[in-house]
């Protein structure tokens, strides 16, 4: 019953290689430290389950930062009120954010295309403006929610007393930092894109492409698609929780930032970037976003000013300061800018390109159905 | 002789659209395994009729039974689970998905009904819903293009492989507006004999068609529409015998 088609294996072992090696192979980038490739499993899984919604059923949110801020603050209550180990931490979040979701894909699913956007948008908003204000017994408003000395912390304090100072996340005794806080979070990739996986290659999955498809045609055959299209709006709000407590266990601190809509924005853009409907394309987009955010965020004037020292004095000057509107703080724009580019000229993401460059080296080989873009070409009748 | 049973009633509809009164005291009974032909002008009413049973459409006024259910109110995806299948007048189809997934869709949600968390199964081990689709496609002439892409399809294609995703749910009833419109006169010919053939397995359709000698070669019934009204039924005979018929086709004024 759990067989997989051979094509699936391979590109699920591959999968799982490149993300238990991304130690070795991030090295020549810079970019193989704990921090950063922690935060490329996260935001991957967080693209990957939004890739459910969106990719398979073309509904498109612009609020799923909420079920990730839910996942944040679940988790850190768990390390307060239960125990500083990851797993309750971990299934809290999840259970919280299904539920979070359910709520609001069962209002947001009544309307389709821009309004459904618009609806999950103005949800997140809401929630983002009620952990300021309303909920911040819950949420603790600006200064975020922390861990603190006096937590209750009740299965803990059941098995030992507390030592002195700030504990920090555990699983099962063994800490949760440098190297084993990736390895636990790159477990959860693979995991879940397994689980992606098998939607994606179910009937149930190819309901969901029904659906976005051509809806209409799905009510004439029978379906429901309301409760397809929930199903799918509750994992990825799941996989969305399950990121945001991963983001809590790596660094037990969550804020309401982490709601707003610049955040729903951003998985967007790893989806799109990548390619939505595709399995790998999330991962990759979120992973371009992540590396080159780190990269641009971290760039200032006296980079750039040596960066343009080739120039003479008064283009240096100039270029310094238009260059330095797309860095930093500025990172946004530039993200904006290759957002449009990649929208105009290649509108499958990533994974598109990869497909046109494969075609180049394979000739005369028919566009098989799923290849997307296909001329029209009328068959002669048998 | 026993009693003809009749499977659809379509009983006193009316369908207002603002002032246009597009469906006027409709009353409409098609038998078990018949092939019920309506035929009209443009613009007669006949699509917002296929859309009322449908459930697309609310009727203003009347309702529509079938096989003793009455069918008005309910969903469109309540109404096909009930057994209606339609091939639309412009293609409803899965443009975006290859012929043979477009057909393996309706044979799943005949099977799993209106909603079923099925994630535990890969789609490439449903052999048997397969092997159904690639059935199917063989019956409509389409098996050699399953693998491509629906929306690349010719219009004629298009209806052919609606028609095979309507037929692979085995409909009481099947609803056809204008299948062969849009197709040449060798799958025109191709098509009639499919539907002759479903027609010899005892599955009752209405069918709208301008083509006549489509709609005199597979008929049992036909009813004519014009401007919203029922002007004559009858056999094919009987319909075209009748003056009111041929005054309406040629649009003089009564
Ligand atoms: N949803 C709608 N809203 C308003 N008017 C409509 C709607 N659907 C159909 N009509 C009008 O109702 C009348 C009947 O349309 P219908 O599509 O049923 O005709 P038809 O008999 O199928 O014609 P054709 O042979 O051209 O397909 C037309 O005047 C049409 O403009
Ligand atoms: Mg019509």
């Amino acid at each position: 019953m759990l067989a997989m088609p051979r094509k699936d294996v391979v590109l699920f072992l591959g999968f799982a290689a490149v993300v238990l090696a991304m130690p070795i192979w991030l090295q020549p980038f810079g970019a193989a430290y704990p921090d950063l490739l922690n935060r490329f499993a996260i935001f991957a899984i967080f693209a990957v389950g939004f890739n459910i919604l969106f990719g398979l059923t073309g509904y498109l949110s612009f609020g799923h930062a909420a079920f990730f801020g839910v996942g944040s603050y679940a988790a850190v209550w768990s390390f307060k009120l239960l125990s500083m180990d990851a797993l309750p931490a971990l299934v809290f979040a999840i259970v919280v954010s299904g539920l979070f979701a359910l709520a609001i894909g069962f209002l947001s699913l009544r309307r389709s295309g821009i309004y459904f956007s618009i609806l999950t948008l103005a949800f997140a908003q809401m929630s983002y403006n009620l952990a300021y204000s309303v909920f911040t017994p819950i949420t603790n408003g600006e200064t975020g929610l922390q861990l603190s000395l006096n937590d209750s912390r009740v299965l803990d304090r059941m098995f030992s007393e507390p030592g002195p100072g700030l504990p920090s996340p555990t699983l099962l005794g063994t800490p949760l930092s440098g190297y084993v806080a990736f390895y636990f979070c790159a477990f959860f990739l693979i995991a879940t894109f397994f689980i992606a996986q098998r939607v994606t290659g179910s009937p149930f999955g190819m309901m969901l492409k029904g659906i976005k498809s051509n809806q209409t045609r799905m009510n004439y055959t029978g379906v429901n698609t309301r409760p397809y299209t929930l199903a799918a709006f509750v994992i990825s709000g799941m996989y969305a929780g399950l990121a945001g407590a991963l983001l809590a266990i790596t660094d037990p601190l969550a804020g309401a930032e982490r709601m707003q809509w610049t955040a729903s924005g951003e998985v967007v853009l790893m989806t799109i970037l990548g390619g939505a409907g595709t399995l790998v394309g999330p991962v990759i987009g979120a992973w371009l976003i992540k590396y080159f955010e780190n990269i641009f965020s971290a760039i200032n004037d006296g980079i750039l000013t040596q960066f343009w020292g080739f120039l003479p004095d008064g283009a240096q000057h100039t270029a310094v300061l238009i260059s330095s509107k797309f860095v930093g703080e500025g990172w946004f724009l530039t993200l904006g800018l290759v957002f449009v580019l990649i929208v105009v000229f290649l509108p499958g993401g990533v994974m598109e390109g990869v497909r046109r460059i494969a075609a180049l080296f394979r000739p005369n080989k028919p566009t098989p159905a799923s290849a997307g873009t296909t001329a029209s070409k009328p068959h002669p009748a048998e | 002789m026993s009693l003809p049973n009749v499977v659809l009633h379509v009983a006193d509809v009316h369908k207002r659209f603002g002032g246009l009164h597009a469906l006027a005291d409709i009353d409409l009974q098609v038998e078990e395994g018949q092939t019920h032909a309506i035929i009209g002008p443009n613009g007669a009413g006949k699509s917002t009729l296929l859309n009322v049973i449908i459930g697309k459409l609310a009727p203003s006024s009347g309702q529509v039974v079938f096989e003793g259910t009455v069918l008005t109110g309910r969903k469109p995806y309540q109404i096909n689970q009930l057994g209606i299948a339609r091939v639309f007048q412009t293609p409803e189809i899965f443009a975006d998905l290859s012929v043979l997934h477009n057909v393996m869709i309706p044979a799943l949600a005949k099977r799993d009904g209106a909603f079923k968390l099925s994630m535990l199964r890969s789609l490439e081990h449903e052999h048997a819903v397969r092997a159904e689709a690639e059935h199917m496609l063989h019956d409509v002439g389409m098996h050699s293009a399953r693998e491509d892409h629906a929306g690349s399809l010719s219009r004629g294609d298009k209806r052919r492989m609606e028609l095979a995703m309507c037929l692979i749910q085995h409909p009481r009833l099947l609803l056809l507006d204008e299948p062969t419109a849009g197709m040449s006169r060798h799958d025109t010919n191709t098509t009639i004999e499919l539907l002759k053939k479903i027609k010899s397995r005892g599955m009752t359709k209405v069918i709208i068609e301008h083509d006549m000698h489509v709609v005199f070669s597979l008929a049992d019934k036909i009813s004519v529409l014009a401007q919203g009204r029922i002007i004559a039924d009858g056999t094919p005979d009987q319909v075209r015998g009748n003056p009111k018929v041929q005054e309406a086709y040629l649009g003089g004024t009564a």
